[in-house]
């Protein structure tokens, strides 16, 4: 899960081109709590001592969205923060969550990684892609619709060009679009259940990664400059009265030799 | 002068436009060389249309032992083909999957990735439109191969006219990437209007439709463009899935975007506000989409569209 500034807040970069992550208030990518939705029905079809587990590699507020999630219903929460992961790109990020999966993974196996199909900020869509490379693990992503019988997994989803099925054998990585359904809102009850739950927070040493493998610094990508759009000058907004408007609109069209 | 591998993303062997705009990057990077997951019986035929357009060099790998599989036997066989040609960079078209074999790709050759981008210069300096096109951004890779996937309508397509050549590339796939299998695949049936992601022009609707797109439709046939809608409009099941626009859809980059009865939600502006053109209808002055438009009608759009439809097809007439 990613914490992230708020897509409907004004989003900015620091003077070292990273994303303003402290001035802007940030929350659990929606994306993902799709993920975290689509999980606690898989546990709760399984009706069995399966855990959900609720992992962000973040900031300090980063734990907001670890909340979030115990709130919605995740069994435990693991908060992964340390002042060297700042600025890392896809590649860095990644490595540092596939490290913590794995050290998760050694006191209780991991059968399934949720992820959402991408976050609401960079919107890059490719760590699922990149976790289950690190994993050794297969990945069935953009899932519209997921289902699970034993250890088979198969989602419907829609490709760029096709409606597919997708199918695989746990463990595997998945990651689920918004058309997996709304996810819920914590209850009362579940917002009091989440104060008792166990958080844990590591640090890079913790999950044995080398702060100089991370970072900005090491980061495989550089962000040379950002720039805020110019505002768009002011269009033209006429008001439609007796059809004035259809026409306003077909003149405005040829004016831009649309038609 | 290094190649410059273009990952080629067709639908049996009919190639889809944003790969020949890959070509027009790929040459200001490098030698352009196209790499075709396909049956060998295409090669030529493939091979002389991205000639046509750049292409020097078409890498054909057989994807007998590849095609019932999702992403990973590709990121596999590339990172074979990379290995062998040391190219200047790698192309990818940002769709899902062209994204998620350079994700896997970036892993196995230890490379930078850059996603989404919306132009790339001769020096390797690349262009993206982020936070739902607020911000411009400019970086480049800067360990390994650089792998960038390109928003289709990002470049030019140039005809160049020459011919580009065939060389077969067999490639070992490991059983271990045979992992995640596609056990259906139903094409998306043609609209018979052009694909959305590639138009020119699009003409979407939102939950002011009420449901009914005949006036989207209509709009859309007159101009020759491609349909798409609103989530709004995709979730009460007024279109599929497929049509929808935004950060949970198609990221679309026309020309022209006609945008009826929507709104201008932050997450549906993520997947349009990069058009060169835009254009609203909408009843509500207040809307957020008129902040954005170059032209906006205040109104009724099932009075406006069909008016300004019936017009168009008179001045064409
Ligand atoms: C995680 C997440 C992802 C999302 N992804 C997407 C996405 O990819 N794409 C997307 O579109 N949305 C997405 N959304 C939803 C988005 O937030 C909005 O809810 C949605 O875009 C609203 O659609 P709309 O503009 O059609 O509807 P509304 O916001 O209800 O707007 C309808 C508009 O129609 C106008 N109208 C009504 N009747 C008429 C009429 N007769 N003539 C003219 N105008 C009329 C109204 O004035 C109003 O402005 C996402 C949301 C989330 C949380």
């Amino acid at each position: 899960m990613k914490y992230v500034p708020d897509a409907t807040a004004d989003r900015q970069f620091e003077s070292d081109n990273t994303v303003d992550r402290v001035g802007v208030d940030g929350l659990l990518s929606e994306l993902d709590e799709y993920a975290v939705e689509q999980a606690l029905q898989l546990k709760e079809k399984a009706g069995d001592d399966t855990t959900v587990t609720a992992l962000c590699v973040g900031p300090e507020k980063g734990l907001d969205a670890v909340r979030k999630a115990l709130q919605m219903g995740a069994d435990q929460g693991i908060h992964v923060i340390d002042d060297a992961i700042a600025g890392s790109d896809y590649v860095g990020t990644s490595l540092v969550l596939a490290k913590a999966v794995e050290k998760a993974g050694a006191e209780k196996k991991v059968d399934l990684v949720m992820c959402g199909m991408a976050s609401t900020d960079a919107s890059g869509g490719v760590l699922p892609a990149m976790l289950a490379e690190r994993l050794g693990l297969p990945q069935v992503t953009y899932a519209s619709v997921v289902e699970t019988q034993g250890d088979q997994v198969r989602v419907k989803r829609d490709s760029d060009t096709a409606t597919e099925v997708i199918g695989g054998t746990l463990p595997l990585v998945l990651s689920v679009t918004d058309q997996t359904g709304e996810a819920r809102y914590p209850s009362f009850k579940g917002i009091m259940a989440a104060k008792k739950k166990p958080l844990e927070t590591w640090s890079l040493s913790d999950i044995g990664v080398d702060a100089g493998e991370v970072g900005l610094d090491a980061a495989w990508t550089a962000v040379e400059e950002t720039s805020a759009r110019p505002p768009r000058t002011a269009g033209e907004i006429v008001k439609d009265e007796d059809g004035s408007g259809a026409t306003a609109l077909v003149d405005f069209l040829v004016s831009k030799k649309f038609i | 002068m290094s190649e410059v591998l273009v990952v080629v993303d067709h639908v049996d062997g009919a190639i889809r436009k944003p790969t020949y705009e890959l070509l027009t990057l790929a040459r200001r990077l490098g030698e352009a060389s196209a790499v075709f997951f396909g049956s060998p019986d295409k090669g030529a035929e493939v091979a002389a249309k991205l000639g046509q357009f750049g292409a020097e060099k078409v890498y054909v790998v057989d994807d007998a032992q590849i095609k019932g599989y999702l992403v990973a036997p590709k990121a596999e066989a590339l990172q074979q083909l990379v290995e062998k040609t040391s190219p200047a960079a790698v192309l990818f078209v940002s769709g899902y999957e062209g994204k998620e074999v350079a994700a896997r790709l970036a892993i196995k050759v230890s490379s930078g990735l850059i996603t989404d981008a919306v132009d790339i210069d001769a020096s390797g300096l690349v262009t993206q439109s982020v936070f739902a096109g607020n911000y411009t951004v400019t970086g480049k890779v800067t360990k390994g191969t650089p792998l960038i996937t390109v928003k289709p309508n990002s470049a030019p397509v140039e005809e160049v006219g020459a011919a580009g050549t065939v060389e077969e590339f067999a490639a070992t796939i490991s059983d271990g990437a045979k992992t995640a299998q596609i056990v259906a695949q139903q094409p998306r049936k043609a609209t018979g209007r052009p694909e959305l992601t590639e138009a020119a022009i699009v003409v979407s609707g939102g939950r002011g439709t009420g449901g009914n797109f005949e006036p989207i439709e209509g709009l859309a046939d007159a101009l020759g463009a491609a349909v798409g809608a609103s989530r709004a409009a995709v979730d009460s099941g007024w279109m599929p899935h497929s049509f929808q626009v935004g950060q949970t859809g198609k990221v679309v980059s026309p020309q022209l975007y006609v945008a009826n009865g929507i709104s201008g939600a932050i997450q549906h502006r993520a997947g349009m506000q990069t058009s060169k053109t835009i254009v609203a209808v909408n009843k509500d002055e207040e809307a957020p989409m008129f902040e954005l438009v170059d032209f906006g009608v205040v109104g009724d759009l099932h009075a406006v569209l069909p008016a300004a439809t019936e017009e168009i097809n008179k001045r064409k007439g």
